[in-house]
C-alpha cells in the first residue's frame, strides 16, 4: 500500500512529466492559452494514460520482456522480443485512442465537440508513449502499480498545463518585451516552474543516504555524470568504473 | 550548373533560421530539452532524427499515391516506428553508453512532432528527392538548436565539451578556475534548457521583427 502512495506522489511532483522529463511539450505550448481547453485536454490525457499504461504493461510482461513467452511453453524461454516494444506500444496507443474517441462521442458529445482535433492528436503526444516507455524502463512490478503510474503521471501533466494556462491568461495584460511575447515567455515561465518543482525532490525521501541514492537513480537519465559536491558520497560507488574524471574529483574532496 | 535549384536549396536553408522547426514551428520540443545536458548526446540525437526524417520522408513520398487517406496516420506511425527501432538497435550495438544516456528519448523520436508534421505537410504531396531535401533541411534546423543548447549547457555547466575539459581542471584549479570561476550547476538541471531556448527565441525574434507575435 505504501508503495502505491509513494509512486503516486513521486510521479506527480518529482518525476513530473512536463517539468522533469519534458514530455507532451508541443500540445502543452499550443493548448495553454485558455484554462478551459487546458482542463479538457488534461483530463483526456489522464484518461488515455490510465488506459494505455496498464495495457502496455500486460503486453510487456507476457510478450515483450526477456523470457516473457515462457507461458507458451518452456522452449520459448530464451525469446527476447523487446525490440518490438516501440511498434507494439504505439499500435496499442493508437487503437486505444480511437476507442476512447468512439466512447467519448457516444457518452458525452459535448466533451467530444469541445476537445475537437486534440483527442486524436493525443495518440502522438509524447506524454502517452513516454508514460509507457518509462513504465518499461523503470520495471514497474504489478498491474496495479502500472495503473497507478498512468493515472498519477497524467495528473502531473494536468497540473502543469493547468498552471501554465492560468499564468498565461494573467500575463496577457503584462508588459512582456515584444520578442518574448507568446512562445518565449512561456518557455521561461515553464523553466521557472520547473525550478520550483525541483524543490519537491526531498519530499518523499527526506534526506539521508538511501534517499540520495534513490534520487540519483531518478536523475541519471537527464543529468550527466558530473555532479555537485553534496552528492559525491553516494554516486562515487556507482560511477567509479564509468568516469575517471569523477573519480579524481571525489578522491580529492573526500 | 548548380547542384540544386534555388527552390531546392531553400528547402534546406529555410528551416535553419526563418522556418526553424523548434523556435518557429514549435515542433519537436520534448527531446530538444531533455537530452541537451551533454553536447555529444545532442549531436547523436540530431543525427538520429536526420536519419529517421530523411528516410521516412522518402518512404512516405514513394508510397503517397497508394496510402488510403483513412489509415494514413497508422501507416506513418508504422514507418516511423520501424526506422526508430533500427536507430535504437544500432545505437545499442555501437554506442552503448550513449544509448543509456539517451534512454527513453530515442523511442520518443516516434512521437516527435517534426517527423509526423513533415510527413503530413510535405512528403504526402511531393516527390521523393524534394521530400528528402525537406527532411534533411528540417532536421538540420532541429540539430542546430540542439547543438547550440547543448554547447552552452555543457560548457557553462560542466566546463567540458564532448567530455573533454576545456576551461581547465576544476580540482587542480588550473586554467579559468584559477581566477575563482566555478561551474554553473544550474545549467545541468532540466529547467535550464527551457530558459536557454527562451533566450534563443528572444534573440531570433529581436533580429527578425516579422516573427514577433501580435498581442
Amino acid at each position: 500500500m505504501l508503495e502505491h502512495v509513494e509512486l503516486f506522489f513521486k510521479s506527480i511532483f518529482i518525476d513530473n512529466m512536463v517539468f522533469a522529463v519534458f514530455l507532451g511539450m508541443c500540445s502543452y505550448l499550443a493548448v495553454s492559452k485558455k484554462v478551459a481547453t487546458a482542463v479538457g485536454l488534461g483530463a483526456a490525457v489522464i484518461f488515455v494514460l490510465a488506459v494505455t499504461v496498464p495495457m502496455n504493461w500486460l503486453l510487456d510482461k507476457y510478450l515483450l520482456q526477456d523470457g516473457a513467452l515462457v507461458w507458451l511453453g518452456p522452449e520459448y524461454a530464451d525469446y527476447n522480443l523487446s525490440f518490438l516494444s516501440f511498434i507494439l506500444f504505439i499500435a496499442t496507443i493508437a487503437t486505444m485512442v480511437q476507442l476512447v474517441e468512439i466512447v467519448v462521442e457516444k457518452f458525452s458529445p459535448s466533451l467530444y465537440n469541445s476537445l475537437g482535433i486534440f483527442l486524436p492528436l493525443i495518440a502522438v503526444n509524447c506524454a502517452i508513449l513516454g508514460g509507457s516507455l518509462f513504465m518499461q524502463a523503470r520495471e514497474i512490478e504489478t498491474l496495479g502499480l502500472a495503473f497507478n503510474y498512468g493515472v498519477s503521471s497524467g495528473i502531473g501533466w494536468f497540473l502543469a498545463i493547468l498552471a501554465i494556462a492560468a499564468i498565461r491568461e494573467k500575463i496577457r495584460y503584462s508588459n512582456v518585451p515584444a520578442p518574448l511575447r507568446g512562445l518565449g515567455i512561456t518557455f521561461i515561465i515553464t523553466g521557472l516552474m520547473g525550478i520550483g518543482f525541483q524543490s519537491f525532490g526531498g519530499m518523499l525521501t527526506g534526506g539521508g543516504d538511501d534517499a540520495e541514492e534513490a534520487n540519483e537513480q531518478v536523475n541519471q537519465v537527464l543529468q550527466p555524470e558530473v555532479i555537485t559536491p553534496s552528492e559525491e558520497e553516494i554516486v562515487v560507488e556507482e560511477n567509479k568504473e564509468i568516469d575517471e574524471k569523477v573519480i579524481s574529483y571525489n578522491d580529492v574532496n573526500k | 550548373m548548380a547542384l540544386l535549384s534555388k527552390k531546392d536549396t531553400n528547402l534546406i536553408t529555410d528551416p535553419l533560421a526563418d522556418n526553424n522547426p523548434i523556435t518557429i514551428q514549435v515542433l519537436g520540443i520534448c527531446s530538444a530539452l531533455a537530452i541537451t545536458a551533454e553536447l555529444k548526446a545532442s549531436l547523436v540525437m540530431a543525427i538520429s532524427v536526420m536519419f529517421v526524417l530523411g528516410a521516412g520522408n522518402v518512404v512516405i513520398s514513394l508510397m503517397r499515391n497508394i496510402i488510403p487517406s483513412k489509415i494514413r496516420i497508422i501507416v506513418q506511425l508504422i514507418v516511423v516506428a520501424t526506422l526508430v527501432i533500427i536507430v535504437d538497435q544500432v545505437l545499442k550495438a555501437y554506442a552503448y553508453e550513449l544509448s543509456k544516456t539517451l534512454a527513453v528519448f530515442v523511442g520518443l523520436i516516434i512521437t516527435n512532432c517534426i517527423i509526423m508534421g513533415r510527413f503530413e505537410a510535405f512528403a504526402l504531396a511531393n516527390g521523393p528527392w524534394r521530400s528528402f531535401l525537406d527532411g534533411i533541411g528540417n532536421s538540420l534546423g532541429y540539430g542546430v538548436i540542439l547543438v547550440i543548447v547543448g554547447f552552452f549547457r555543457e560548457l557553462l555547466g560542466s566546463g567540458t565539451l564532448f567530455g573533454y575539459p576545456v576551461l581547465g581542471d576544476p580540482i587542480m584549479k588550473t586554467g579559468l578556475y584559477s581566477t575563482g570561476y566555478e561551474n554553473n550547476g544550474f545549467m545541468i538541471i532540466p529547467p535550464a534548457a527551457l530558459i536557454v531556448v527562451g533566450i534563443i527565441i528572444w534573440v531570433q525574434r529581436s533580429r527578425n521583427p516579422a516573427l514577433v507575435e501580435e498581442n
